[in-house]
């Protein structure tokens, strides 16, 4: 990275872009573990190491990585790691324990095609176990999802203010496209996001306090208890980082709701939809966890029907039903597997839906 | 704590560490668990670095170490200790670091963990309890259950044709390049009290070394699990594990 | 003969007869009252100690305080003229 145009715009790789922001952003250890669709971050953050002395290392797992990122943000570092799916099921068990331990790190998962081995493909179907917590116990990550590679980089930034500010782990769910894909980024600046104090961290006991200890062990019931109640509080508080971005809603009659690429293929659909004289305007959600519940709601009474759009087999329609409550219906397009929904696919279906709901095409 | 009486003309020449809490340990009568967190804090203590050491503890039943251990300490999942400690020692590279483990977390669970932080040579203190048995919940095989031990979960005795032969993990870890010291001790008797207080002083002076990976196992009993007396219990250990996990040092820096 | 004296603090102590193995002057045996865990604890029943620590190393409860005589310091036996 040179350093002269260092924030002039740069032709990128949505994984390289990610991974340059992470140095930027002050990360100062990575653990990871080589799965396609998304090793280009360790590759690239294995490359820049040196010059940022951050700590890169490759693991013998995923969930010897997760367990490395416990420890090191445990010690008061600045810590993120990335995988695609079946890695991050792996880290699930790592995650449970740093939302209990509460310790704040950077999760990234690049989705691909699942279940199982699946495909490596671009795939959105890990959106339930990002956001209602795929491990055990009651918890939850807050969960950021760009859908260009402009945001695989900003949401880096805010993916570690974020994860300091409620001392909680933060997944960026992004998927295979996303971080394979080039595009046009304006970098953050290197140093524009400050440490933060960690006076619980464990660093070796001064004499001037007592000795930290990072557990999520507690063996009595009422002592865990009110640790539950502490991060339900905690998850409350977290909901006014809530964040959506709206395109369109004032005069469309079709809401589409959908997040990350799905989003993107919407903008395009919308556009279809105009010439055929149907007026659909999206709601593309940022923060999945907390979801935009609310700003959903305001806008329903204004539609007529509203299109959730992704790649599963439909999860968050199911957080879009409860906003939406009953209100007006409800309709769902997917594709699962790897395979990516087509601009036409989404109008086909907003054209059924408009002659259902006699919605007259001007 | 015990009457103090005022011994005229005398003085304390051994009491408890300062770096033990004053929790009581809540191990079973005559645990060797108890023998070794009091060395690693006496350790602590002696070197006069609680300000520099931060603990690992693990799933077992030395869970709880950091009631006991007044250091900062972190609290691993399952097997996975040693891949927290590398975490932690990645980030605090001057900082001393130690993980503490029992067999069923570093040998069953956490073998791949164990294997690779040792392979890649971290510079820290891995400990590992051998009581060949998984002491916390109930007494069930643990990988270095011998052959025709009884268990919980080997009622008829440990048949290898069923489960497999007691795993020399250590002996494993010893063929490693990244490992710089590797030794077995136990805690039964004063004399080997002695030595393995000298292996855990002598890994934490040559971690500052940045040479490897320091790795002791203490082989200790389990007179719950084993359903004998302490007293006993050392005994069985003596003729039954000793012949299979043999003192001594495996491998030592090349001086 | 060097004197020497333990404390056992006897509402840690389980009981776990380790202490009293591994006593070379075998001046350690079990209490007869118990400790409020309900067990009998290690006491010392004979003067012979000589505070050699063996206890306390052996202890897996960190419960023996152990105390000595301060070795005599050795007199000169004869004093030389200075010549």
């Amino acid at each position: 990275m040179e350093e002269n145009s260092k924030n002039a715009p740069m032709f990128m790789q949505g994984n390289e872009a990610l991974a340059e922001a992470a140095l930027r952003a002050g990360m100062q250890a990575y653990f990871g573990y080589p799965i396609t669709p998304q090793s280009e971050v360790m590759e690239y953050l294995s490359a820049q190491a040196k010059k940022h002395n951050a700590v890169v290392l490759q693991a013998e797992s995923e969930l010897a990585a997760i367990n490395m990122v416990y420890g090191a943000a445990g010690a008061g570092a600045r810590v993120m790691t990335s995988s695609s799916s079946p890695g991050i099921s792996l880290m699930q068990e790592g995650i449970s324990y740093m939302a209990s331990a509460e310790i704040p790190c950077l999760i990234v998962n690049v989705q691909r095609g699942g279940p199982g081995l699946g495909t490596i493909q671009p795939s959105q179907a890990d959106y339930f176990q990002a956001t209602k917590g795929g491990g055990h116990g009651d918890y939850r990550l807050l969960v950021l999802a760009p859908s260009s590679v402009q945001e695989m980089a900003d949401l880096v930034f805010d993916g570690f203010k974020l994860a300091d500010k409620y001392r909680n782990p933060v997944m960026i769910l992004a998927d295979g496209a996303l971080g394979q894909m080039m595009e046009k980024v304006t970098m953050p600046p290197a140093g524009s996001l400050p440490y933060t104090e960690k006076p619980w961290a464990t660093v070796g006991k001064p004499t001037t306090r007592e000795r930290n200890i990072l557990t999520s062990l507690h063996i009595v019931p009422e002592k865990m208890e009110e640790i539950n109640l502490r991060l339900q509080d905690k998850y409350r508080r977290m909901r006014q980082e809530v964040r959506s971005e709206q395109i369109g809603v004032d005069e469309a009659e079709i809401l589409l709701v959908a997040f990350g690429l799905s989003a993107r293929i919407c903008q395009k659909a919308i556009e279809l939809a105009k010439e055929k004289g149907i007026n659909v305007g999206l709601l593309r959600p940022i923060t999945l966890f907390p979801f935009p519940t609310e700003a959903i709601a305001k806008i329903v009474p204004n539609v007529e029907a509203v299109l959730t759009v992704e790649m599963n087999a439909g999860q968050m329609v199911e957080d879009v039903r409860l906003a939406v409550n009953g209100k007006k219906p409800v309709y769902f397009k997917g594709r699962m597997g790897g395979m990516i929904p087509t601009p036409d696919d989404i109008v086909l279906e907003i054209e059924t839906i408009a002659e259902k709901n006699r919605i007259t095409q001007v | 704590m015990g009457q103090v009486l005022t011994m005229e003309g005398m003085e304390i020449v051994y009491e408890k560490p300062g770096t033990l809490t004053q929790t009581p340990f809540h191990f079973c009568p005559g645990c060797g668990h108890g023998v070794v967190h009091r060395l690693l804090m006496e350790v602590v203590e002696e070197m006069g670095i609680i300000d520099q050491t931060v603990g690992v503890a693990p799933v077992g039943c030395s869970v709880f170490a950091y009631n006991y251990m007044d250091i900062d300490m972190q609290e691993a999942a399952h097997g996975r200790a040693s891949a927290v400690a590398t975490g932690i020692k990645r980030v605090l590279p001057d900082k001393y670091v130690f993980s503490y483990q029992g067999d069923g977390d570093l040998a069953a669970i956490g073998t791949g963990e164990t294997i690779h932080t040792v392979n890649r040579g971290e510079n820290i203190l891995m400990v590992f309890i051998n009581n060949a048995i998984y002491g916390m919940t109930g007494g069930q095989m643990a990988p270095t259950t011998l052959l025709g031990q009884v268990t919980s979960t080997t009622p008829f005795g440990r048949e290898s044709s069923h489960v497999g032969f007691p795993l020399k993990i250590t002996d494993l870890v010893a063929q490693l390049p990244g490992a710089y010291y590797v030794t077995r001790q136990t805690v039964h008797t004063a004399a080997a009290v002695r030595r393995t207080k000298k292996a855990i002083e002598a890994s934490f002076k040559y971690q500052m070394l940045k040479k490897g990976t320091c790795f002791i196992e203490v082989v200790s009993n389990c007179p719950s699990g084993w359903k004998m007396t302490p007293v006993e219990a050392n005994v069985w250990m003596e003729k039954n594990m000793l012949p299979i996990y043999p003192v001594g040092d495996l491998k030592v820096p090349k001086q | 003969m060097i004197h020497g004296s333990v404390i056992v603090a006897k509402e840690v102590c389980k009981g776990c007869e380790l202490c009293i193995q591994a006593c070379p002057q075998e001046s350690l045996g079990l209490s007869n009252q118990i400790n409020h865990n309900g067990y009998r604890f290690a006491v010392l029943i004979k003067d012979n100690c000589t505070g050699c620590i063996n206890c306390a190393l052996v202890c897996p409860d960190a419960a023996i305080t152990v105390y000595r005589q301060p070795k005599p310091v050795k007199q000169p036996t004869k004093v030389l003229e200075s010549a």
